[in-house]
């Protein structure tokens, strides 16, 4: 995995210094210099407050942009005055009646454009600018050479590594071997008998071995014990599945949304901030994003060479994107809902037994404890997986050495300041609260 | 004495010779073993491959591979929804404010709801009037999800599509129009404005409509008396808290008298306070759940009553009757006159017998009292049903005048008296429709049967009580293909509009008045503001000729035979829910038995009749059979019950039990009491025969009296409350220390625990404000998931109700009267002797005292249960609860041994997904109910009240959450809830301010069995009688 994480950076700053190096000499060597506006800002601009709803050469909520400002023109005969006022209050020109305003409100199921009256008329350019000729994308081959290098240059280091010593061991084996080989030879030579030496060892070790009652019998009672040690140790572990990673329906990667896109888990999770269940996130909320992110470009250099051999290809991820729409009934031509949907059956990965009551609520909004200590690095997971043992000793051992988080709650002002002089410690854990009490989970 | 005696095996051995006896010795067995049946067949023996060895290799391995198997966890799935509503959380509940309009029940409720599943029922405290769920309504939740609901609608027996029903509906509908032919609604009680608007609506589109409402118990009586004297057909409502001095002619009216919902208002003035609390005598035949919380009973039959009720009007006017009575009786009566002469205002006369005259002389005397308990103004719709229209409707339908008959709510082949009739005119009706959740015994007769929505399904409204207005909304989305009966109406009216709009298109015209109808909705209740009431000074009050009812009264005679009164009981109401598993289980309060109902016998009339109560072997109760005659209609194979207090010459029966159509096998227990319902009148005369065989109750309580231990309900009486020191009342037990007697509470034999950091729990019981009426067990059974067992199982006393409601007897005539005998005991023998005095307290009074006391787990501080766990799966928490791990327990059942409380209850069985149980845990529906915070206990473990703690970690939690301070009131336990009686109290000691803190400093508190030191955090107040005499 480290490694894994290794090769994102060095690509991404590959990747990056690319696009760099591209959109400079883009500009450098000019294209719409008399446009005004500045593509490299457009594109920020672009991501940060219309991406939501639109792409360049493709209909989401909004239509398609690219080359928006010449299609108008042409199509239309509308001039940039009608964009600025367009992006800066929709809604109005529609209430001007403005023919082709109503056109496109009707046509995007009447759905009102965000206004952004912040946008100055120069950010608007820019925009512009970066949707009249957007810095073209990497080019994949050249970046698929870059990563490859990155790749080998990384994996040559390990590899020549592992080589070398077996070589070396290698050679030290023969040596030896060459080394005992002329000994004998030399032996021979001196009239050294070497087969009397070997009659005279007497009795084989493992007869001596048999012989020796008390050997015997304290092997036994090892052997006995080791036995017991380990068949207690496999005993112990059935219902325990620490390591669980099930195959589910859809391959949801939580490296991509946690980690790579650092989307707060309490996001998608977000019964777990007031109940006792982390909740499975409902497909709208999936929706929220996907109905703008369409297909999975994440790797911009292109998948490595692990993902690959896993098949996490950018085709994959997005055929991953295409079951949740047919899940959650989305017809990605119209933009629309057809209302037909089929609720994803995830399969459960921490199970806790009937008997025990856990609260998600009491541990992530009271104590504040973060995901990861229970979950695991769950941004680092493209599978995910049980990654607590969830055994009542886990659960206990926390509850020993975890502090009670009592700052600004007025609830716990009063118990903590006299039990704390009952104990005579300046913090108290959760089990000197009266977390240990059976009562407190199982009921 | 050596042994020369022969045994002989049988008498064919005086025959030496005889064959058998020869064949006798030689065989061990007298029957052949058949061998031969299972290895004669040598062929196929030796064909076979399978040898003994191999059969051990199967087993083992299949053995294995099944533990090996049981190691590997099951894939659980979790399935979201593809669109999430925006107000359900998984795992956090919410709340909706309805109302229960059943026709027989009317209380304004919350719902609790999980998942989108309700769950439960609890009060709503923001209602003024039927804000307290009984033990039917709170059970009602488990109704929604029984597995024999209608699924769809039907006719002849067969499924078919509401479109369908509907064209044949209209079609007939529309062909009867002008034929003169009537359309019959045959309806409950709604008390609904918008349904009265809507059936006004139909009978104007289809025209000869005759609305008739019917109830399945009828409050004709009080109705008509109502109407003649006021001028609306209503009920007058009362508000017993306001009385000080309560006299009753057979009211139940902590049950169902009326429509019920009295018990939070009497409570109140039960409480002593200032050293006033309220008189309340009962003149009863029947030993009712009002009676056994009288402070003075006085049993009378049913025309004893009409004679005792015309002489308190004669002697509160300074005249007198005619008439005969029993000397105790007309002291009583006297006794009671003198009473309300103090202070006539604070007095209240009510009565439930079924008698025009009674009731209308009841109303004279609460109108001349000028009893401010007594509202007239404002009266009660709930129930509304005319047993003259309805004779009406069944001899039109016998007629044939009737083309259609549409029924909903109601089921007129198991409810009415004369069913055979109603039978009859059914077959002459043209279209017979009924609506209903269940098939019942008249779906057999009806071809149509619309499958009905449950009230947790429906909209809807009510008017409880004039210028109280409630609504109905539903918690969930009907579960299977239903409709409910005013949505089929607006249908058949070719309304496109849904009832929910009707109502609120109502509302806003007729209810509201500028009222806000979102808030309404969430608050469930309405009251529009005084000023829009119509309270134009005083009712007309017609001149109803008292004094003609007055003397008929005084001239009712019996009419020779027993005088039977039916009545219902707390747990089965009118039968509508006695499919319902939880309220099968719930002992009735007074008998303590589930399961069953029985005519209640005077221990005079049994023995002189040679009826008898007996306990078998096993513990059990078992009784005669009796065969009971009302005009030569005949019910055979009645269980019989000796109560005591009953009334000699009087007995009781109880309506609701009997059904057998559309039933669970388990459930059908009980006779059906209605076809002895003749005319509608509760009393009938009867004659009663012992019949062969004995009856098996399920008994819940089998020892009736407290053998004067009067450390377990401690009484006194208001006089000696008022004027003594609470050490004389209420004794603090003594016990030996160092030869030297001290309080019990003082000596300990454990260190004790700082209990002083954090919350600790305690539960205050106020054994004056309890009336026992059970809603509590049915609300902790609901949230705890408590187990069904099923009759044979409560007959073996493997009930598993955490919260039991102990009720006691008092074998003197009080229980001061027992204790006091038993601290008379002199010796073995003789007069005074324990030994024969024993045995007499363990027989109850023929009209003795009543006692309830609700016992759960005491969660004592020092719990004798925790030492002898072995396996310490039980312990005690900080927050002062006694906890129970289930999974820790391993079932010895030591600590149910050691518990001096009998709270403990073992799982004999695996009661869930066992169709050996067939009540609501072993299918997909029932489990629905289930609260998903408690654990489902399994098979070999104790069980037992938790209090709650799964609740008070939620409040707790919350108030983290919020980061804020837990305010009084907060803490509550299911039972504490469901008691509107405000008998029990919640809530945490530490907290200074609380009320329950407050409640234990009380001088009336006690624990349970205090002299065994176990140190209970549940407490209970000392019960204050209010014997003065004026």
């Amino acid at each position: 995995m480290k490694k894994v994480t290794y090769r994102n950076q060095i690509s991404r700053v590959f990747g990056f210094s690319l696009v760099v190096f591209l959109l400079f000499s883009g500009t450098v060597f000019g294209q719409d210099e008399a446009a005004g506006g500045d593509p490299v800002k457009g594109k920020a601009l672009f991501n940060q407050n219309c991406a939501a709803c639109h792409a360049l050469n493709r209909k989401m909520t909004g239509p398609a942009l690219a080359n928006v400002e010449s299609r108008l023109s042409e199509d239309e005969g509308l001039d940039r005055e009608w964009i600025y006022a367009w992006v800066k209050n929709s809604s109005g020109v529609i209430k001007s009646g403005d023919a082709y305003a109503n056109k496109v409100f009707g046509e995007y199921n009447q759905a009102l454009m965000t206004p952004f009256p912040t946008l100055s008329n120069t950010d608007i350019d820019d925009i512009l600018a970066y949707t009249a000729a957007p810095p073209p994308a990497p080019v994949v081959a050249e970046t698929a050479v870059a990563e490859e290098v990155s790749g080998a240059s990384s994996g040559i280091s390990n590899e020549l590594i592992l080589g070398a010593l077996v070589i070396i061991f290698g050679l030290l084996v023969m040596m030896l071997v060459l080394v005992q080989r002329t000994l004998k030879r030399i032996a021979v030579a001196n009239g050294l008998d070497l087969e009397r030496e070997k009659a005279e060892k007497g009795l084989p070790l493992w007869k001596a071995f048999a012989q020796n009652q008390f050997l015997v019998l304290v092997t036994v009672v090892l052997l006995l014990l080791s036995g017991a040690y380990f068949a207690y140790g496999w005993l112990m572990q059935v219902g325990i599945d620490q390591g669980y990673m099930p195959i589910q329906e859809i391959h949801y990667s939580h490296k991509i949304h946690a980690g790579d896109n650092k989307i707060d888990c309490k996001y998608c999770h977000s019964s777990a901030r007031t109940s006792k269940h982390s909740g499975i996130p409902s497909l709208n909320v999936c929706m929220n994003c996907h109905k703008s992110i369409y297909e999975y470009k994440g790797n911009a250099e292109g998948p490595s060479k692990e993902d690959l051999a896993n098949g996490y290809t950018n085709e994959f991820y997005t055929g991953e994107i295409k079951k949740l729409y047919k899940a959650v009934g989305w017809d990605e031509e119209n933009q629309s809902y057809t209302g037909e949907s089929k609720p994803v059956e995830w399969v459960r990965i921490h199970n806790l037994p009937d008997l025990v009551y856990f609260n998600h609520s009491q541990h992530v909004s009271v104590a504040g404890i973060e995901c990861q200590t229970c979950h695991g690095p769950v941004e680092e997971m493209e599978i995910m997986y049980q990654y607590a043992p969830l055994t009542m000793g886990w659960c206990i051992n926390c509850h020993r050495e975890t502090n009670v988080k009592v700052e600004d709650n007025e609830y716990y002002a009063k118990i903590h300041e006299e039990l704390s002089k009952k104990y005579g410690v300046e913090e108290l854990t959760a089990a000197q609260m009266g977390g240990l009490e059976c009562g407190k989970c199982h009921y | 004495m050596a042994s020369n005696k022969k045994y002989w095996k049988s008498e064919a051995e005086l025959n030496p010779n005889d064959s058998i006896v020869e064949a006798l010795r030689q065989n061990e067995f007298v029957e052949e073993i058949p061998v031969d049946e299972f290895l004669g067949d040598k062929e196929n023996l030796s064909s076979t491959s399978t040898n003994r060895r191999d059969f051990l290799k199967y087993v083992g391995f299949s053995t294995a591979a099944a533990s090996l198997a049981a190691c590997e966890g099951p894939v659980k799935k979790s399935i979201p929804y593809v669109v999430q509503p925006e107000r359900i959380i998984p795992g956090v509940a919410n709340y909706y404010a309805t109302t229960i309009a059943n026709g027989f029940d009317f209380a304004s409720i919350l719902v609790k709801t999980r998942e989108g599943r309700p769950i439960k029922i609890e009060n709503n405290t923001d209602a003024k009037v039927n804000g307290g769920a009984n033990a039917r309504v709170q059970g009602s939740v488990l109704s929604l999800y029984d597995s024999t609901r209608l699924q769809g609608p039907m006719k002849d027996g067969e499924p078919i599509e509401w479109d369908s029903l509907d064209a044949d509906v209209k079609a007939k509908l529309n062909a009867l129009k002008g034929t003169g032919k009537q359309i019959a609604l045959l309806t409950q009680t709604y008390a609904s404005p918008s349904t009265s608007k809507l059936i006004a609506e139909f009978s104007e589109m289809y025209g000869a409509v005759n609305h008739v409402v019917y109830d399945a118990i009828s409050e004709d009586a009080a109705l008509s008396a109502f109407e003649a004297r006021y001028g609306e057909r209503a009920l007058a409502d009362y508000d017993f808290g306001k009385a000080d001095v309560i006299v009753s002619f057979g009211a139940d009216f902590l049950g169902d008298w009326q429509g019920g919902g009295y018990g939070s208002g009497y409570s109140k003035g039960r409480v002593p306070k200032d050293g006033k609390m309220s008189k309340h005598v009962q003149f009863e035949a029947n030993m009712s759940l009002t009676g056994a919380n009288a402070d003075k009973r006085v049993p009378l039959t049913p025309m004893q009553q009409k004679v005792a009720l015309a002489k308190l009007y004669a002697k509160l006017n300074g005249s007198s009757v005619g008439g005969e009575i029993p000397e105790y009786a007309q002291q009583a009566i006297d006794g009671v006159v003198a009473e309300i002469e103090k202070n006539k205002g604070a007095a209240v006369v009510v009565t439930g017998l079924q008698d025009v005259n009674a009731q209308a002389v009841v109303l004279a005397i609460n109108e001349s009292l000028g009893s401010k308990a007594f509202d007239a103004k404002a009266p009660k719709y709930v129930r509304q049903g005319s047993v003259e229209s309805l004779d009406a409707l069944v001899a039109d339908m016998k007629a044939g005048r009737v083309g259609a008959l549409i029924m909903d709510g109601v089921n007129p082949m198991y409810t009415l008296p004369n069913a055979a009739d109603f039978a009859e005119g059914l077959s002459k009706v043209d279209l017979s429709v009924t609506f209903t959740a269940n098939w019942n015994e008249t779906c057999e007769s009806v071809p149509y049967a619309a499958a009905a929505n449950h009230y947790l399904e429906s909209w809807g409204d009510t008017q409880i009580k004039k210028g109280h207005y409630g609504l109905i909304q539903p918690t969930i989305k009907e579960l299977f293909d239903t409709r409910q009966f005013q949505s089929a109406l607006l249908a058949w009216m070719d309304s496109d509009k849904g009832y929910y709009d009707y109502i609120k298109e109502t509302w806003n015209t007729e209810v509201l008045s500028g009222g806000d109808w979102n808030q309404a909705l969430h608050d469930g209740v309405y009251v529009p503001v005084a000023d829009t009431i119509d309270d134009s000074g005083e009712t007309d009050v017609s001149v109803v000729d008292v004094s003609s009812a007055v003397n008929s009264l005084s001239k009712s005679v019996s009419g020779g035979g027993l005088e039977l009164t039916l009545y219902s009981k707390v747990g089965m109401g009118d039968g509508q829910q006695a499919g319902n598993p939880w309220l099968q289980e719930f002992p009735d309060p007074i008998s303590r038995v589930s399961w069953d109902n029985y005519v209640t016998v005077s221990k005079a009339d049994a023995a002189n009749l040679g009826l008898i109560n007996e306990h078998a072997a096993n513990g059990g109760l078992d009784g005669s059979y009796a065969k009971l005659t009302v005009n030569g209609v005949t019910l055979d194979g009645v269980p019989v019950l000796i109560q005591p207090g009953q009334a000699p010459g009087s007995i009781g029966l109880s309506f609701g039990y009997g059904r057998t159509v559309g039933m669970k096998e388990e459930m059908k227990t009980g006779v059906n009491a209605y076809p002895l319902y003749q005319g509608f009148n509760n009393v009938q005369s009867v004659t009663l025969e012992k019949s062969a065989g004995m009856h098996e109750f399920a008994c819940i309580q089998l020892h009736n009296t407290l053998m004067g231990r009067g450390d377990i309900i401690k009484e006194t009486t208001l006089e000696i409350f008022n004027t003594k020191d609470h050490a004389e009342w209420n004794e603090v037990p003594m016990v030996s220390l160092n030869h030297q007697e001290v309080e019990a509470t003082s000596v300990d034999l454990w260190d004790s625990f700082d209990r002083s950091i954090g919350h600790h729990f305690n539960l205050s019981i106020d054994l004056n404000a309890c009336t026992g009426c059970g809603a509590c067990v049915v609300a902790c059974s609901a949230e705890n998931n408590v187990p069904v067992v099923g009759k044979e199982e409560v007959r073996r006393s493997r009930d598993m109700h955490w919260l039991r409601i102990d009720r006691y007897y008092s074998s003197e005539d009080t229980f001061e009267a027992d204790n006091t005998k038993k601290e008379e005991f002199d010796g073995l023998s003789g007069e005074k002797g324990s030994l024969g005095g024993f045995g007499e307290l363990e027989g109850p009074a023929a009209n003795p005292q009543v006692a309830f006391q609700p016992v759960m787990c005491q969660h004592c501080n020092h719990a004798p249960c925790e030492t002898v766990c072995p396996v310490a799966a039980t312990s005690h928490g900080r927050q002062g609860q006694n906890q129970m791990a289930y999974n820790r327990c391993v079932g010895t059942r030591y600590c149910a041994n050691n518990c001096p409380y009998k709270v403990r209850r073992f799982n004999w069985f695996l009661y869930n997904n066992n169709d050996e149980f067939d009540f609501h845990m072993n299918n997909d529906l029932g489990k629905m109910v289930i609260n998903p915070d408690v654990t489902v206990r399994s098979r070999g473990v104790i069980e037992k009240c938790s209090m709650c703690i799964q609740k008070t970690q939620k409040t707790i939690l919350d108030a983290k959450r919020d980061g804020r301070v837990i305010k009084d009131g907060e803490f509550q336990t299911a039972c504490s809830m469901a008691c509107d009686n405000g008998a029990m109290v919640f809530g945490d000691v530490n907290d200074k301010e609380s009320k329950v803190a407050e409640l234990k400093q009380s001088d009336r508190m006690y624990h349970l069995l205090e002299h065994i030191g176990t140190k209970p955090n549940v407490f209970y107040h000392v019960k204050v009688r209010n014997n003065n005499e004026a």
